[in-house]
C-alpha cells in the first residue's frame, strides 16, 4: 500500500508535482499515466525517498521510505534502465545490490533467469540494448521478492514479445497480492495492463479511478449524425429537437453532430418528426486513447508544431503553387469534447491563459461544458460557418466558451488559480 | 565472491509483516528469509562494486607501475651516480617520494570515481533505493576504498623502501621510527588523500570536477608559492610551501623542503582532520540533498 498525501515538489520556481494525493492498493496493477514532464518520475523518486517532498508526504505500509524496515525487501523499483555502471557485468551489478540488501547470492542467478539475461550475465552492461537494460532493471526490482513494486516506463525499448512478457509479469505479480505501480505515457498499454488508473498532468491529479470506471466514464457510446451539408438550417433544427428530447449534442470539426443520451432509433424518429434528412447516423465508441488525450490536452508541456521552414525557403516564382503541407505534421491541438453526461467532471483543465495548446472551441460548446452551459445552446445569432468552405481548423478567436467557465465558476474541479504559478515559467 | 555471506538470523520477524497481516488487503510474503541489514552488508556490496570495474584495475595498476617503477629507477640511478660520501646521513627511504607523488594522482582518480561515477551513471539511485541509510553507503565506500588504497600503497612503498635500503649502501641505515613513518605512515597519508578525494567526489558529484579540484589541491599551493615574489607575501609564501602536499609528503622522511612547518607525524594529523571535516560535510549534504 502506497499512500501519498498532499505531495508537492518544487525545483526553484518550477512546480513539478502539486498537492498530489492518492493510494495504491495491493493485489492490483495501478497505472500511473501522464504526458512527458508531468511529474511521474518525480513522484516515483519521492515514493522511494530519493527526493524530499517540498510539502506533503508519501508512505509505504505506513512508513516513509527512509524509515521503512528492510526497505529493499519490501520495495523493488525500476527507475531508469540506464542507471547502471556500464563497466560492470549484469551479474556483478545485481550481486552488489543483493549483498547490500542481505539477499542470498543465488537469488541473483534466479532473477537473471526470470528476465532472460542468463546468457549475458557475465557481459558488461555497457553493450546492452535498451531492451536488455530494461530487463536488467526489472531483475533488480525483483531481486528482493518485494511486496511493493514500482516500474517507471518498463516497456520502453522492449520488443513486442518483451512488452507482452512485462504485461503478464505485472499481472502475475499483482495476482500474488503485491502492490504494482507502473508509470507510462501510453494509454493503450495501460488499458491492457492496469486495473486502476491514476492520471496526472502538470503535476496535478486529473483522475483516480478503476479502469472499468475510466472506460465507462470516458468511452461512452455516441451517435454521429450528419445532416446535408448544403442546408445548415437543418442541422440547427435537429440540434434543438434532439436537445429538447433530452439528448446532448456536440458539434464535430467536420460539421457532423455527436449525440449522446439518445438511442439510434430515437434519433432517427426525432429527425423524421422534425423533417430533417440524415446523411449519416452511425454508432461509435470513443477510444481510451482519445479520452486520455482529451484529459491531458491542457497539461501537455511539450507540443510539436508544423515545420514551417519560415524564411528559409526561396520566394516562389510568380504563378507557382505553394507546396501542399504534408498532412499529419504537428500535433493536433484539438480532441473531441467529452461525452457530457458525466458533466460533473470536466477533465480538460481550464485555460485562462492563451496557451498554444488551447483547443479552438467551436461556436456551440466547449470541452467540459456541462448542462447549465448557455453556450451549448444553438445560438441563432452565432456566426454560421459557410458550409461550402468549412473552416474547422481556423482557431476561433478567444474561444468564448472555454474562458468564461474558468472565471465564472471558481468551483471548477481543477482550480485555475493553482495552475497559474506554473505558467509563469 | 570473495566475502563471506553474513549469517542470517531467521528469528527476527520484521514488524512490517505484522502490520501487513492486519490490513484488509491481500498481501504477499516472500519465502526468502528477511535479514536486518547492517554496515557489513554495505561493505561487501561496495567490495563487489570496486573490484568489478576496470577503472579500479587501471588506476591501481598505473599507481603500482609509477611508484615501483620510478622508485626502483631512481634508486638504481642514485646508486650508480652518487658517491658514498654524498649520501652520508641521507634517509634512503626518501627516494621513494617522487614515484609516490605522481602515483597519488591515480589514487585521487580512483577515490573520486568510487563515488562520482555512481552519480554519473545514475547507479546512485539504485543504490540508495536498496539502502535508504545514505550515511551507511558512504561509510562503506570509505572503508572499502581506504582499505584497498592503503594495502596497495603499503605494498608498493615497502617494495621500493627495501630496494632503496639494499641498493644505497652509502646512506645511513634507517631507524625503526623512520621505517614506520617512511612506509606505514606515508601509506596512511596517501590513502587519506584518496579518501578525501572520495568525499570530494560525493560532495561535487561530478568526476571531472572533483578530480580537477583534488589535483589543484595537491599542486596549486606549490605553484602559487613559486610566483609570490613580493616581500609582503613572504609569510603566505612560506606557509604555502610548508603545507603543500608534496612538502608534507617529504616530512615523512624527516627532511622537509623548508625548515619551518609541520614535523614528525603532523601531516597525518592534518590530513585526518581535513578528511574528518570533509566526511561530516559529505554526510550532511548526502542527507539533505535529493539523490
Amino acid at each position: 500500500m502506497i499512500e501519498a498525501v498532499g505531495l508537492t515538489k518544487r525545483y526553484g520556481d518550477k512546480t513539478a508535482v502539486y498537492n498530489l494525493s492518492f493510494q495504491v492498493r495491493p493485489g492490483a496493477v495501478t497505472g500511473f499515466l501522464g504526458p512527458n514532464g508531468s511529474g511521474k518520475s518525480t513522484t516515483m523518486r519521492m515514493i522511494l525517498g530519493l527526493d524530499n517532498p517540498t510539502s506533503g508526504q508519501v508512505t509505504i505500509a505506513g512508513h516513509p521510505y527512509a524509515k521503512l524496515p528492510n526497505a529493499p525487501r519490501q520495495v523493488g523499483a525500476l527507475l531508469d534502465a540506464k542507471a547502471v555502471h556500464g563497466g560492470r557485468s549484469a551479474r556483478n551489478h545485481l550481486l552488489s545490490l543483493a549483498q547490500l540488501s542481505g539477499i542470498p547470492a543465488r537469488r541473483v542467478d534466479e532473477v537473471l533467469g526470470v528476465v532472460g539475461l542468463q546468457d549475458v550475465a557475465k557481459k558488461r552492461s555497457k553493450g546492452f540494448s535498451l531492451g536488455m537494460g530494461q530487463r536488467l532493471g526489472i531483475a533488480a526490482a525483483l531481486l528482493g521478492d518485494p511486496q511493493v513494486l514500482l516500474f517507471d516506463e518498463p516497456v520502453n525499448g522492449l520488443d513486442p514479445e518483451g512488452i507482452l512478457w512485462v504485461r503478464n509479469l505485472m499481472k502475475a505479480l499483482a495476482a500474488e497480492g503485491r502492490t504494482v505501480f507502473v508509470s507510462s505515457h501510453l494509454m493503450s498499454e495501460m488499458a491492457l495492463t492496469a486495473d486502476h488508473l491514476i492520471v496526472i498532468g502538470r503535476g496535478q491529479l486529473l483522475s483516480d479511478m478503476s479502469i472499468g470506471d475510466f472506460i465507462s466514464a470516458n468511452s461512452a457510446d455516441f451517435a454521429r449524425v450528419r445532416t446535408p451539408d448544403t442546408e445548415p438550417q437543418l442541422r440547427e433544427k435537429l440540434t434543438s429537437a434532439l436537445t429538447e428530447a433530452g439528448g446532448h449534442v456536440l458539434p464535430e470539426q467536420d460539421g457532423a453532430l455527436r449525440v449522446t443520451g439518445l438511442a439510434l432509433p430515437r434519433i432517427s424518429d426525432i429527425a423524421h418528426d422534425s423533417d430533417v434528412r440524415l446523411w449519416e447516423l452511425s454508432p461509435h465508441q470513443a477510444s481510451l486513447e482519445e479520452a486520455y488525450m482529451r484529459m491531458t490536452q491542457g497539461a501537455v508541456d511539450f507540443r510539436s508544431t508544423a515545420d514551417q521552414k519560415e524564411g528559409l525557403t526561396q520566394p516562389l516564382p510568380p504563378g507557382a503553387q505553394p507546396p501542399m503541407p504534408v498532412p499529419g505534421q504537428g500535433q493536433p491541438g484539438w480532441y473531441a469534447p467529452p461525452s457530457p453526461q458525466q458533466g460533473g467532471r470536466p477533465f480538460a483543465m481550464p485555460h485562462p491563459y492563451g496557451a498554444p495548446g488551447q483547443p479552438p472551441a467551436g461556436p456551440y460548446g466547449a470541452p467540459g461544458a456541462a448542462q447549465p452551459n448557455p453556450y451549448a445552446q444553438p445560438a441563432p445569432q452565432a456566426p454560421q460557418a459557410p458550409q461550402g468552405a468549412p473552416a474547422p481548423q481556423a482557431p476561433a478567436p478567444a474561444a468564448p466558451a472555454a474562458a468564461p467557465p474558468a472565471q465564472s465558476a471558481p468551483a471548477a474541479p481543477a482550480p485555475s488559480d493553482l495552475t497559474k504559478p506554473e505558467d509563469v515559467r | 565472491m570473495s566475502t563471506p555471506q553474513p549469517p542470517m538470523p531467521q528469528a527476527a520477524v520484521p514488524d512490517w509483516q505484522a502490520v501487513a497481516a492486519g490490513s484488509p488487503y491481500p498481501t504477499y510474503t516472500s519465502p526468502i528469509p528477511v535479514v536486518r541489514t547492517h554496515l557489513g552488508h554495505a561493505i561487501s556490496s561496495e567490495w563487489t562494486k570496486i573490484r568489478s570495474v576496470r577503472s579500479t584495475m587501471w588506476t591501481l595498476g598505473v599507481f603500482v607501475a609509477l611508484v615501483v617503477g620510478i622508485g626502483l629507477l631512481i634508486a638504481a640511478l642514485v646508486s650508480a651516480q652518487a658517491s658514498d660520501e654524498s649520501l652520508a646521513g641521507e634517509n634512503p627511504l626518501s627516494f621513494g617520494v617522487f614515484g609516490l607523488l605522481l602515483g597519488s594522482m591515480c589514487i585521487i582518480t580512483l577515490g573520486v570515481l568510487t563515488t562520482a561515477s555512481e552519480y554519473g551513471t545514475g547507479m546512485i539511485r539504485t543504490t540508495m533505493t536498496a539502502c535508504p541509510s545514505r550515511a551507511r553507503v558512504l561509510a562503506a565506500k570509505s572503508i572499502v576504498f581506504f582499505a584497498v588504497a592503503f594495502t596497495v600503497t603499503f605494498a608498493s612503498v615497502l617494495l621500493v623502501a627495501l630496494a632503496d635500503v639494499s641498493l644505497l649502501q652509502g646512506a645511513k641505515s634507517p631507524s625503526g621510527s623512520e621505517w614506520l613513518k617512511g612506509t606505514f605512515g606515508i601509506s596512511l597519508y596517501i590513502a587519506l588523500l584518496g579518501l578525501l578525494s572520495l568525499l570530494v567526489g560525493s560532495i561535487i558529484r561530478h568526476s571531472a570536477g572533483a578530480i580537477t579540484i583534488m589535483i589543484a589541491l595537491v599542486l596549486a599551493p606549490l605553484v602559487m608559492a613559486l610566483f609570490m615574489f613580493a616581500d609582503s607575501l613572504e609569510s603566505v609564501r612560506q606557509a604555502l610551501f610548508d603545507y603543500s602536499i608534496p612538502s608534507q609528503l617529504s616530512v615523512f622522511y624527516t627532511h622537509s623542503l623548508s625548515n619551518s612547518g609541520p614535523t614528525g607525524w603532523d601531516p597525518l594529523w592534518i590530513a585526518l582532520g581535513v578528511t574528518a571535516v570533509a566526511f561530516a560535510v559529505a554526510v550532511s549534504l548526502l542527507q539533505s540533498r535529493d539523490v
